[in-house]
């Protein structure tokens, strides 16, 4: 792609639907982070958007005072890598934008770097800042969320995903958007989205926009001072909890793993709620750990979450420290059951 | 059916070591960088046992793995790796670490790739980790695929089946707990991996026995990798610098403690 004439910052926006058809939080989200970047640089703001029918969810960006692109039809009312990365390289193309922001989404992130191969561009994921006024520096973190680094790039195009919480969701108004549809010539498309996979209503205990974030550890299913392990206690406490604050259940990676060295497990934990070093990094504005032990790696699943308690019988726990805002030496069975019975009593 | 599986996997510090960042001649780097142990990359290790899985499954399927990092530190991760599954070893050495960009990674990677020989492309699964504990950035899978023509990628994948008409069934992580299902035609296709659903093989030093007769030339015969420079400028690595003021609470009972967090959690 020739990219001479190209202004210095112009800017793209690339947005998504969601399964219902509407715009999702962290496109909007990027939506502000376009707007005040185009405003620091006085960039030309373009914002694309990828859907069924992309006229329908642009209308939440009305107002957003930019030239907007849409990619259309029913190959893009799911996300799949072959129709999304032919969708996002024609709007990129259309646009010729020199920066393109996008969400830290799974749609998004699946295409991003396939597409910054296809235009010749270069790609930084997971942004949590965007700096600079004469040139553009950006934040990201690295040896997962271990080291902080501030990076730039001459190249351009760039694609930047941006980590959703870093910029508030754009608020539209009754404006009208006019959208011009951009076409994609589509390969063969040799994947079927067939659905989606989820937990049961009341399984399912990742809650990504959750208040709270608990975190069970290990020391759930060990022994207790009455030298009985008591897993079953622990999880119909630990359920029980999450059913009464609606919270996010996080865990250690020893704790998910016991279940295949064959050792007392809580039935409904899974891979998918480890946080750390091999899991995730999630962020919420609380978070309540419990029977947890070790360093470096709980450190990092704790990145990103604002008020810190802990529960540990270690006084001397060396991850709390200086980590958590609070630390309570005590015996979480008996903390948790009590915390259940006054929030029951609060109903 | 037979199947032709390719999986990249880097070396990473070993997640308990404490980590330090330093100004090295060519950009950040980490203090001591090349004394730190080192794990294969987490992600990428599922993907491994994942793919040895499927090609115990699938008879006359093959494995290679292509590994890039320094030699020394190769060697090292080597010797507990080849015990634990069959794969050929395809070195690449490299003296970068997570800094490095991702791009350029992956056009070493899929330059090497190619070079494989008897590597058949619609037979071909290309497995790796969805994000790497170094970079962590989810961009070389994707750009060694697009590099490789390859236009049927999935990431953050958890799970997959084959079928007996040759397709296969990939759930990948969404947002908010859930898998995607979706079933692919054939390969060849991109699984840039999560956890899986397996466990660590346990050492087997027959598997090593045997492995070591690939193992060991590979590592010799290592060719060194060149970067493509990409104008990628560092302003700043640093660890973060935030350290708490911690309430220890040690003598207090569990009914008062549980009051506490009670109001805690329903205070807006």
């Amino acid at each position: 792609m020739d990219w001479c004439g190209v202004m210095p910052e112009s800017i793209l926006v690339l947005t998504h639907a969601d399964e219902s058809g509407s715009l999702t939080k962290s496109s909007l989200e990027i939506v502000t982070a376009g707007k005040e970047l185009a405003t620091r640089l006085s960039a030309q703001l373009t914002i694309g958007v990828l859907a069924a029918d992309s006229a329908s969810p642009a209308r939440a960006i009305a107002g957003a005072d930019a030239r907007v692109l849409g990619v259309s039809g029913g190959a893009f009312a799911q996300a799949r890598y072959v129709t999304d990365a032919a969708a996002c390289e024609a709007l990129c193309k259309a646009a010729q934008a020199a920066v393109i922001l996008a969400p830290q989404s799974s749609r998004l992130a699946r295409v991003a770097a396939g597409v910054a191969h296809r235009i010749g561009g270069s790609i930084d994921t997971h942004i949590t800042s965007i700096r600079g006024d004469a040139g553009l520096e950006v934040s990201r973190w690295y040896y997962r969320q271990r080291v902080e680094a501030v990076l730039s790039r001459p190249a351009r195009p760039w694609i930047l995903l941006v980590e959703g919480g870093v910029f508030p969701a754009f608020v539209g108004n009754d404006s009208t958007v006019t959208v011009e549809q951009v076409t994609v010539q589509l390969p063969e498309v040799r994947t079927q989205v067939t659905g989606t996979r989820a937990p049961a209503e009341d399984e399912q205990t990742i809650r990504p926009d959750a208040r709270l974030l608990f975190v069970a550890g290990a020391g759930w299913t060990k022994k207790q001072p009455d030298g009985q392990v008591h897993a079953t206690d622990a999880g119909e406490l630990i359920v029980a909890f999450l059913r009464k604050t609606g919270a996010s259940l996080g865990s250690s990676k020893s704790l998910v793993d016991q279940g295949g060295d064959g050792q007392p497990v809580l039935p409904f934990l899974t891979h998918m709620n480890q946080v750390g070093q091999t899991g995730s990094t999630p962020r919420h504005p609380r978070g309540l750990a419990t029977c947890c032990h070790g360093e470096e790696p709980h450190v990092v699943g704790w990145r990103f979450i604002g008020e810190r308690r802990a529960i540990s019988l270690d006084p001397n726990c060396g991850w709390a420290r200086g980590k958590a805002d609070v630390v309570y030496i005590a015996d979480a069975f008996k903390v948790i059951a009590k915390v259940n019975e006054l929030l029951d009593a609060k109903v | 059916m037979s199947l032709h599986i390719v999986v990249c996997a880097g070396i990473v510090p070993d997640p308990l070591q404490t980590l330090e960042p330093i100004v090295g001649p060519k950009g950040p780097a980490l203090k001591n960088e090349i004394m730190l142990p080192g794990v294969l990359d987490p992600w990428a290790a599922s993907a491994l046992y994942e793919a040895a899985n499927l090609v115990a499954k699938n008879s006359g399927s093959k494995l290679w793995l292509v590994s890039l990092g320094p030699k020394t530190k190769l060697q090292q991760v080597m010797m507990t790796i080849a015990q634990k599954v069959s794969f050929e070893l395809v070195a690449i050495d490299s003296p970068t670490g997570g800094f490095a960009d991702a791009q350029s990674t992956a056009a070493v990677l899929a330059g090497a790739i190619s070079a494989i020989p008897g590597l058949e492309r619609d037979k071909l699964l290309l497995f790796g980790g969805w994000e790497s504990a170094s970079r962590g950035a989810g961009v070389t899978l994707q750009v060694v695929g697009e590099s490789l023509g390859i236009i049927n990628q999935f990431m953050g994948v958890d799970q997959i089946e084959m079928h007996e008409d040759g397709t296969f069934e990939v759930l990948e992580r969404v947002e908010g707990g859930k898998h995607q299902v979706s079933v692919c035609a054939a390969p060849p296709a991109v699984l840039g991996w999560a956890t899986g659903n397996l466990p660590e093989p346990r050492n087997n030093p027959q598997i090593g026995m045997a492995n070591m007769r690939t193992v060991m030339p590979s590592l010799q015969n290592a060719k060194t990798a060149v970067f493509a420079d990409c104008g990628l400028q560092y302003i700043s690595a640093t660890l973060p610098g935030q350290q708490r003021q911690t309430r220890v609470v040690k003598d207090m009972a569990p009914d008062a403690i549980a009051e506490e967090l009670a109001e805690w959690i329903g205070a807006e």
